[in-house]
Parts: structure tokens; sequence; C-alpha cells
């Protein structure tokens, strides 16, 4: 019997001003009818790009240089356009990584969908709207009536993904390529996001491929796993199997960075843990480090945060997890008084600073004390600033140390102590890998030496094996600086092993705080527990707890 | 430096034109330059005996009615013309970037009044407001810089707030006031920079409008008088002759003008393909 898909040692290659990059380099991958695939990898490893090459989408600088692909036994590879088209969308379909980037924004959700049907039948305008009316409701978008005639942007993250998700099973493809589905969607969103596609693929027969860098994902949604690295499948087989006794080195490397519900930071990295420092006791009459009082900010008619208060002590870490609209990035921000508060206070180590406006705050002592890293280490580096400027900025202007010696031994002993090889320092943002950026991020943050440091989604946007020698690298720094964390993150497994304490925030209300240990081992609010059960999840060298 | 040098050969051998546009365009300023040790008569000086000869070996684009060359004063015109567009465009550039700069950064209030202002600017046939200037204030060189220099200002002030906009909520501008800058320091020192490469595009494609404004202005007898050799009075004075035949004095200095304002839009298509970072693959 012929398989759904065959793709024999592929090659995909794109001509750039460096010259040509092998993107893709020898990828065999085989699926059969109504069976789900995951690939996983990190950034660069050819997994888009693969699934890229199979619906033909590659953009002009790439091109396929080797390799078959043959789909339903019919050679695709050197189709052209008029029947890559008649294939496309009927009999293979895609769904992409930013649904509302995906969507035609003029055009309302009905009508899209109807164009997806219409392509390919001869549906009648009215018959078509029917169609997509039952898809609607096959993707479970509540009110499907009224959301038939609403436009992308009146629409959440997910209701933009069912409806993509809609146009894609239009025409009953035989085959769905999801391309990192439900990256930038919170994590509940995830979960039902991803038990719909299941569904949907079960109950119509279709094969899937996810693409995703994400394990836990991929262990939970898909029977077969194939891992790539650097354009090669480095180990394909059984999920349940492949994370269980992964057998290649980058498999195991992979499997180890991410985060479980057991993990600990230095079992990341795979580092011995550090010797437990107890911390001194608060000396008497000294003042908590912070203390927030009954913080609220609004914008406009919403309530980002509403009435949040918390302490944290010198040298400890907090963590505040929440989905997005939570109001944790606002109390980030608040907190380094980068915004004013609406209503109540922010004390600093027995100052009030919420009375100092956030225009004039560059210029209070405080300054010095709380830093801040950002969530994108790309986006939060000035692009014309070399990784040298970017970690003298803060000590040039709250310092005032001028070019020289004293400045360029404190860089260096910033980068030194962030990980950051010193022949770096000359390069600027887009000479720099994401992990290098997201050292010289935190190198910045601590070149004043502060006593409070807010770290805002510091890993998010990283591969999990850089995030794994990040949250090493800080949990070092926390301990051997004594600096205090306050950790925002959506990813409750990172704050779990980062964080002595965490705060649960619903719609800029607290809802549970506590210590992590507690919080992660039975918590109080219906809200937590749903977050916990949403994560996706593997137990490596345990038995798997697939659902599929 | 060595990577956007680079960059710009590897952009130029795939766009030919932008080469020659370039090259056009530099050959151009040169010969402005050196004009007074290039150009083979006095522009200036009448010669009735040779008037209104046609191109030739001894002339090469003819003599006008008073017998002055003119190549040698198409070749003075270009000082005066790229001078006018050179300050006049740099005048608007500092000052649009500045006032858009921090228009996109503050938003409100300031940003709605400037941002009507700027409507209300556009929405005049700008060079009757370049002419009505010049008349006001006086038919002098440097009132052609100010009025060409205003009319352009409203392109600026939009092109900088759009592109600060974009930037304004970006991490690193955080991460600037997190280092202990004021907003005034992070838009002087911290947008600025970052906006001037995309907006230099902007510079190139408006440079030929503003020479094509300043040969205007003179064209209709404002600004520049004669007997200064300057492209729109050139053309003003030969377009008498057509009639009769010499079509010199109207053809070579309109070349000129034609030509030179085609270098430099060219170069602007080309500056933003160099400059642009999505190119940069």
């Amino acid at each position: 019997m012929t398989r759904l898909l065959e793709i024999e040692d592929l090659h995909v290659a794109f001509a750039t001003r460096r010259g040509v990059v092998q993107a893709v380099r020898g990828v065999s991958l085989g699926l059969d009818a109504g069976e789900t695939l995951g690939v996983v990898g990190e950034s660069g490893s050819g997994k888009s790009v693969t699934s890229y090459a199979v619906m033909r989408l590659l953009d002009r600088a790439g091109r396929i240089t080797a390799g078959r692909i043959r789909f339903r036994g019919q050679e695709i590879t050197r189709l052209g356009h008029g029947e890559l088209q008649a294939l496309r969308g009927s009999a293979m379909s895609m769904i992409f990584q930013n649904p509302r980037a995906a969507l035609n924004p003029i055009r309302t959700i009905g009508l899209q969908i109807a164009d997806a049907l219409r392509a390919h039948t001869r549906l009648g305008a009215s018959a078509a709207r029917a169609r997509a009316l039952e898809l609607l409701r096959a993707v479970q978008i509540r009110d499907p009536e009224h959301r038939l005639d609403a436009y992308p942007h009146e629409l959440s993250g997910g209701m933009c993904q069912r409806a993509m998700i809609a146009m894609a099973i239009a025409c009953e493809p035989d085959l769905l390529i999801a391309d990192e589905p439900t990256t930038g969607l919170d994590v509940t969103t995830q979960k039902v996001v991803m038990d719909l596609l299941a569904g949907i693929t079960a109950e119509r027969g279709m094969a899937m491929i996810l693409i995703t860098h994400d394990l836990g994902l991929a262990a939970q949604y898909c029977r077969r796993v194939a891992v790539m690295e650097q354009g090669k499948v480095v180990e394909q087989g059984e999920a349940a199997a492949l994370f269980r006794a992964p057998r290649h080195r980058y498999t195991r490397r992979l499997v180890a960075a991410s985060p479980t519900r057991r993990s600990q930071v230095w079992d990341l990295v795979a580092a011995a843990p550090p010797p437990p420092k107890p911390k001194p006791p608060r000396a008497p009459g000294a003042p908590l480090l912070l203390e927030v009082q009954n913080l609220v900010r609004r914008f406009g008619a919403t309530t980002a945060v509403n009435d949040v208060s918390f302490t944290l002590e010198a040298g400890e870490s907090l963590g505040l997890v929440g989905e997005s609209g939570s109001g944790k990035s606002t109390i980030s921000r608040l907190v380094c008084r980068l915004i004013d508060p609406t209503a109540g206070d922010i004390i600093f180590d027995g100052h009030s600073i919420a009375a100092i406006p956030a225009r004039d705050f560059h210029r209070a002592p405080q300054r010095r004390g709380i830093q801040i890293v950002f969530q994108d280490p790309h986006d939060s580096l000035n692009p014309r600033f070399s990784a040298f400027d970017a970690i003298a900025h803060p000590l040039r202007r709250l310092e005032a140390l001028r070019d020289g010696p004293a400045l360029r031994a404190r860089v260096t002993a910033c980068a030194e102590r962030c990980g950051l090889p010193l022949d770096l320092l000359d390069r600027f943002p887009h000479q720099l890998s994401g992990g290098q950026k997201a050292r010289i991020g935190i190198a910045r943050a601590i070149a004043t030496r502060p006593r409070l440091l807010v770290l805002d989604e510091p890993t998010a946007a990283l591969d999990v094996s850089v995030q794994a020698v990040i949250l090493k690298l800080l949990d070092d720094l926390r301990r051997e600086e004594g600096m205090a964390f306050l950790f925002v993150s959506h990813d409750l497994n990172v704050v779990r092993m980062m964080c002595e304490r965490t705060i649960v925030l619903q719609q800029g209300r607290i809802v549970e705080a506590g210590p992590s240990s507690a919080i992660f081992a039975a918590p109080e609010a219906a809200y937590t527990r749903e977050l916990l059960a949403a994560i996706p999840h593997f137990e490596p060298g345990g038995e798997l707890a697939a659902t599929g | 430096m060595s990577g956007t040098l680079g960059h710009a050969a590897w952009v130029l051998r795939g766009n030919p034109v932008t080469a020659v546009a370039a090259t056009g365009a530099t050959l151009l300023v040169l010969l402005a330059i050196f004009a007074p040790w290039i150009a083979p008569y006095d522009p200036i000086a009448s010669n009735v005996q040779v008037a209104l000869r046609p191109p030739g070996a001894a002339y090469w684009a003819g003599t006008d009615q008073l017998g002055r060359d003119i190549f040698s004063r198409i070749l003075h015109a270009a000082r005066i013309d790229l001078a006018i567009a050179a300050s006049a465009v740099s005048l608007s550039f500092l000052l649009g970037a500045v006032i858009g700069s921090f228009c996109g950064y503050a938003g409100g209030r300031l940003d709605r009044v400037v941002g009507r202002i700027v409507d209300v600017l556009m929405a005049f046939p700008l060079f009757v407001l370049a002419m009505a200037m010049v008349a006001a204030l006086g038919n002098r060189v440097e009132n052609i810089v100010i009025a060409t220099a205003f009319i352009n200002l409203p392109f600026y002030i939009r092109f900088a707030r759009a592109e600060v906009n974009i930037r304004r909520d970006l991490g690193w501008v955080e991460a600037a006031r997190a280092c202990g800058d004021g907003h005034l320091s992070v838009v002087l020192r911290f947008l600025l920079p970052n906006v001037l490469p995309a907006m230099a595009v902007q510079i190139s494609l408006n440079l030929g409008w503003a020479i094509l404004n300043a040969a205007g202005l003179s064209f209709i007898g404002l600004g520049v008088t004669a007997p200064t050799p300057e492209w729109g009075i050139m053309v003003a004075e030969g377009a008498r002759f057509i009639t009769s035949g010499q079509w010199w004095l109207v053809a070579a200095p309109g070349l000129a003008l034609m030509l030179t304002v085609l270098c430099f839009n060219l170069l602007g298509d080309g500056l933003r393909d160099i400059l642009d970072p999505r190119m940069r693959t």
C-alpha cells in the first residue's frame, strides 16, 4: 500500500548574499493516512522549511535541490503551478503560526472560509456560507452565526486560529500541516485548540504533521515524532519510546533541557545542584526590599492591574504567572517605574517611589537599584549599539563613568559574569545569536548591581536548550549576588523552578499566592488548577501521560 | 562599516540601474564643484558675434542670443541648482526629523495638533505656496531655499513620525529609560539615529524634486535672476527662440534638468534596497 506522504532525501537550499545556505539536508519522512507525526526541533533546524517544501510554498530564494516528495503515490516535486493549486487546500492544507497575520484583515471570517471552499468546489455563495457556518460549529466557535460576519481583528488569537482551522479543513484534505499552531497562544487556549485539532483529524481521518518546538506538545498529541537538527532528521520513532529513551545525543540534550513538572534548574543543563546557602535573616527593623500596596493601573476604561499587593525580601525570588491580559507585564513596568500607577503605593527599601513620576524616575537614586530584563532579547537591544555600548550604557548614565579603563573593566566583568565571550563585545545585535543577545540584556541589567531585578519573560523568545542555560545563569546570579527577582512568566514550570514564592494573576487580580512548592503541589484556586492541567507535558524516564 | 559597504556592493551588482544612477549623481556633483575649471568659456560674458550658434565643435551645446556658451552655463547652473536643492533638503530633513520624532514619541495632543497642521500644508498646492513665500519674503536665493525647505517639511515630519511610532514601544526604548535616560535623550540619542537611515531614501527622492522646484521658481521669474546661469532661467529665456528653430537653447538645460532629477530618483529607489534591513539576508 502506498503511503500518504513520502519524503525521500529532500534537500532545500536558499540563495542568500553569503552564498547558498542548505536549510534542509537529506530529510526522509513518511506518513500514512490518518497518522499524526510531530516534527520537533529548534529554530534553524529546517522543520518549517520541510513543511513549506511539501506544500511547495518556499519563497523565491528557496529551491528544492534534490530529493523526491510523493503525495498519494504521485510525484509532486516538479509539479506545475496549476496542478499544485488543485492540490493545495483540497488535498493538503496548512495552518500557520500567527493566525491573525495569516488571515486577510479586510474580509470577514465567513467570506474567507467560503473563498477556500469555492476555490475547489462548485458551491454557490449561499451554499458556501451555509457550509462555512457548519465549519465554524465544527471548530467550536461560540455564536457562529454572528462570528461569520466578524473581521479577524474582532476575534481573539484563539478564535482566529479556530477560523484558520475551519478554512484548512473546509475541503476535507487528506493532510493537514500545522506549523507551530499554538505558539503565542495562552496555555489554556493552546490546550483547547490542540484538543480540537486532535479531535477533528481523528474524526475525519486526516493525517497531520505538527511542527513544534515544544516537546511536551509533540509527546501529547503525536503518535510518532521526528527530531530535526540543522536540516537533518536525527531521530524518529514512537513518541512515548523516543522521549523515554532518547538515543541521539541531540534528542537527549533537548529532552533534558525541557522543563517538566519535577525538574530543577540544574537538571536542565546536567549540572550539579548548588550548595544550599542559608539566607541571612533580615536585621530587625530593616525594611522589606519591596512592598507593593493596593496597586491599581487603568488604561482608559480597562483596569489592567486591580488592587494588587505583595512584598519581596532581599535576595528572594517571586514569580508572577498568568495568561495574556492578566496584568503581569503591567505590574513589572509599574515596579520598574517605567509607567505610573493609577493608585496604590510602591515602597522600595523603605522609600515610597510611586509618587515620583515615571518621567523623572531616571534621575531618582533608586533607578540603579531596580533594573529589568526584557522579553525579546533582539527587541531590547538598540540596533546601533555594539554589545559593549549596550552594557556600558547604564554605567555611563547612572554611575557617570567615562570611557576609560574603569568602564572597560566593569563591562568586561559583567560580560564574563553572564558568560558572554569578550570578543563578541564589538559586535552589533544583528551579528549575534538569540542566546548571546539574551546574555547582553542580562549583563546590562546587572551592570549597576541592582538589588531588585525584574525579569519580564526573559526566556520566552529562546529555544529550549538556550533557555536552559539562561535560566541556570539567572539562578546562579541570584544565589551568588544576592539579588531579588520579580520573575514574570507564562510558563509555570519555569516559575516553579526559579521562584521561591509564586503569585497567580487573572485579569489584574491575584487569585492565589504562596510558596511555589505548595501552589504547584496542591493548587487551591480553580484557575490555578486549570492552568496547571493545561501544560503539555511528557515525563522522561517515566510513563507517558498521553491523551491520544 | 565594511559590512555596510559589502552589502551595498552586493545590492549594486544585482541592481545595475542603481549603479548607473549613483555614478551619474556622483559625476554631476563633481561637475558642479569643478565647473569653473571645466567650463570652456565664461558663463556670463556675452559675445554677440557668435550669437545663436547651433551645437558644434567649438560650442558643444551651442550659444544663446547673447553668444554665451550654453554648455558652460549649464555647468555653472548645476552649482547653484544643486546648492539650493541640497541646502533646502537638509534644512527640511533636520527640522522634519526632529519635529516628527518628538510627535511620534509623545503622541497625544502635540501629535494631533502637528498632524493637522501638516495635513493642512499638504492640502495646499505646494508650488503655489512656494511662489507666495518667495514673493512675500523677497526675491532672493535664501528665500528660495526657505520656501523649498518649507514645502518639503510635511513629508519629513510624517515619515519620521511613522518610523518613530513603530519603534517607540520596542524593548530597547524601555531599556534606555531603565538605564537612566529621560524622554528627551531617548528621542535624540536613540530614536533619531535609528530613523535617519530610512529617511536617507527620502532625501534622494526629494533632491530631484527640490531641483525641479527651484528651476520652476526661476522659470517664472522668482528667485535667481538673470544673468546668473540657472536651468530654469535658461529654459525660460530660450523658450522665445523655439519657434524660430533655435531648439538647443531650451533642449540643453531641459535635458540637464531631466537627467539630474532622473538620477536622484533612481538612486533613491536603490538606496531603499540598500538600507532596508529586510534585504539583508
